[in-house]
């Protein structure tokens, strides 16, 4: 077929009717500190991934809660647990088990992970 | 004519409580309140928050404490004309009865804002559009129902709907909608355990006790969904539910997801009562709330002597703040009467 450059661009917005939204709910039963993320991105800022690749656990938090999971298992993946981001969670998150289980739980819906 | 020793225009909780107040002190109080009941907005209360008191309680204690024999309460009575004697204030009524007194107090409170002027949000073309005040009505029957009679899988909760608003001309922040927000989601789900509720924010605004504990228990417990955007489109489904635009702008991309019934959290403004008695007397400050004297010194006074003002008709107030500077609004009237006796 001829490629005449144009293409088709999918849609970026968030359909929350169709996105699967029970798997954050199984998680959070897992991890019930989980649902008490204020979004306020001190995670992030203190995350030592953070100061070399563009993880962003915060942001990437959000988009597992709203159901949105591509692209989410390699940049979890990017994540040493350290726990750093445990520290200065105000809110008292259990970041590192957040982040343990959001990649469990990714791994059953056989998202591709960087290595295996 | 009725002449008093203290005169308060507004019968809601901030003018029964100064006059309840006043009386005890040994003061002849009358209320000249405009509706049919007195207790103001309190009337269209389910629960209080922090701590979802029974607002019927609270009621019932203000209208008890109102059978004081030094108060007179006078129902559908609104003040049309303030006029200033020399060292008295007289009151002409829209029935005709004229009341006088040495000091007046203006407690003409709030009232919610209109919010079919923000046409994008549907209220008044979509019937599952609703105003917080209708939603705390149902709350008070304890059924939550869409108008179509569908079963209610999902409610959301929009803030600042006529404040923090340039376009309505409402800078300001209402103070009170967000709390009230999280109180209802909290009382939705109370009703509807099966429900997702959803909480559209700008910023969540949970200043004094208790408050960002009841926002924590909200997520901690009810599970509420908080989403930082602001709806900007609601548009029917076919099926006759809404369907929600807006940014979830903590994670930059736009959203769209469909409810049975929303909320509209509308914002405080100045009464009808406050805005023309506020300009009759010369007293409309910012947004046409009444402008006190000094807000770090003299809150409670006015530019005119005798005239004092207490509760929502100067800003946007919670009950227990309103209540309070009704409080040390009767204590100012209080001394200002003994000086008039020296």
């Amino acid at each position: 077929m001829t490629n005449w450059g144009f293409h088709i661009a999918k849609s970026r917005i968030i359909d929350m009717d169709t996105a699967d939204l029970g798997v954050y709910r199984k998680v959070a039963a897992k991890v019930p500190s989980a649902k008490l993320c204020l979004m306020c991105g001190a995670c992030t800022a203190s995350c030592t991934a953070r100061n070399h690749t563009p993880f962003n656990l915060r942001k990437n938090h959000l988009l597992f809660r709203h159901g949105q999971f591509k692209g989410l298992a390699k940049e979890f993946d990017k994540c040493m647990l350290c726990g750093k981001c445990r520290l200065v969670c105000p809110r008292g998150v259990n970041t590192r088990a957040l982040i343990y289980n959001m990649r469990m739980a990714l791994d059953n819906l056989n998202y591709t992970r960087i290595k295996k | 004519m009725t002449a008093v020793d203290v005169l308060v225009i507004g019968g809601g909780p901030a003018g029964l409580e100064s006059a309840y107040s006043l009386a005890n002190n040994g003061y002849d109080v009358a209320v000249l309140e405009k509706e049919k009941n007195i207790c103001g907005h309190l009337n269209q209360a389910h629960s209080l928050f922090p701590n979802f008191q029974n607002a019927s309680e609270v009621r019932s204690a203000m209208i008890d404490k109102m059978t004081h024999p030094k108060i007179s309460i006078h129902n559908d009575t609104e003040a049309i004309r303030i006029k200033r004697d020399i060292d008295k204030w007289g009151v002409e009524t829209g029935s005709g009865k004229e009341f006088m007194a040495p000091a007046l107090l203006l407690a003409t409170g709030f009232k919610s804002f209109d919010p079919k002027y923000k046409e994008e949000l549907g209220y008044g073309i979509y019937d599952n559009v609703i105003t917080t005040t209708q939603f705390e009505a149902m709350c008070q029957k304890g059924s939550i129902v869409s108008p179509h009679g569908q079963k209610v899988k999902r409610i959301a909760f929009l803030n600042c709907v006529g404040s923090r608003d340039e376009k309505v001309g409402n800078h300001y922040c209402s103070r009170v909608c967000c709390i009230n927000a999280v109180k209802q989601s909290i009382e939705a789900k109370k009703v509807l355990p099966e429900a997702d509720i959803y909480c559209f924010y700008m910023d969540i605004r949970m200043a004094g006790q208790f408050y960002e504990e009841l926002y924590r228990k909200s997520q901690e417990v009810y599970n509420v969904n908080y989403i930082r955007g602001r709806i900007s489109e609601v548009s029917p489904t076919i099926d006759k539910r809404l369907h929600v635009k807006c940014e979830d702008t903590l994670s930059q991309t736009p959203m769209k997801i469909t409810f049975d019934i929303l909320v509209l959290m509308t914002g405080i403004e100045a009464s009808l009562g406050t805005v023309a008695l506020g300009q009759q007397l010369n007293i409309s400050g910012e947004y046409n709330f009444a402008k006190s004297l000094s807000l770090h010194m003299a809150d409670n006074y006015s530019s005119h002597k005798g005239l004092f003002l207490a509760g929502t008709c100067k800003r946007p107030l919670t009950l227990p703040e309103a209540v309070a500077d009704a409080r040390s609004a009767a204590g100012e009237i209080k001394n200002y009467l003994k000086t008039l006796k020296q």
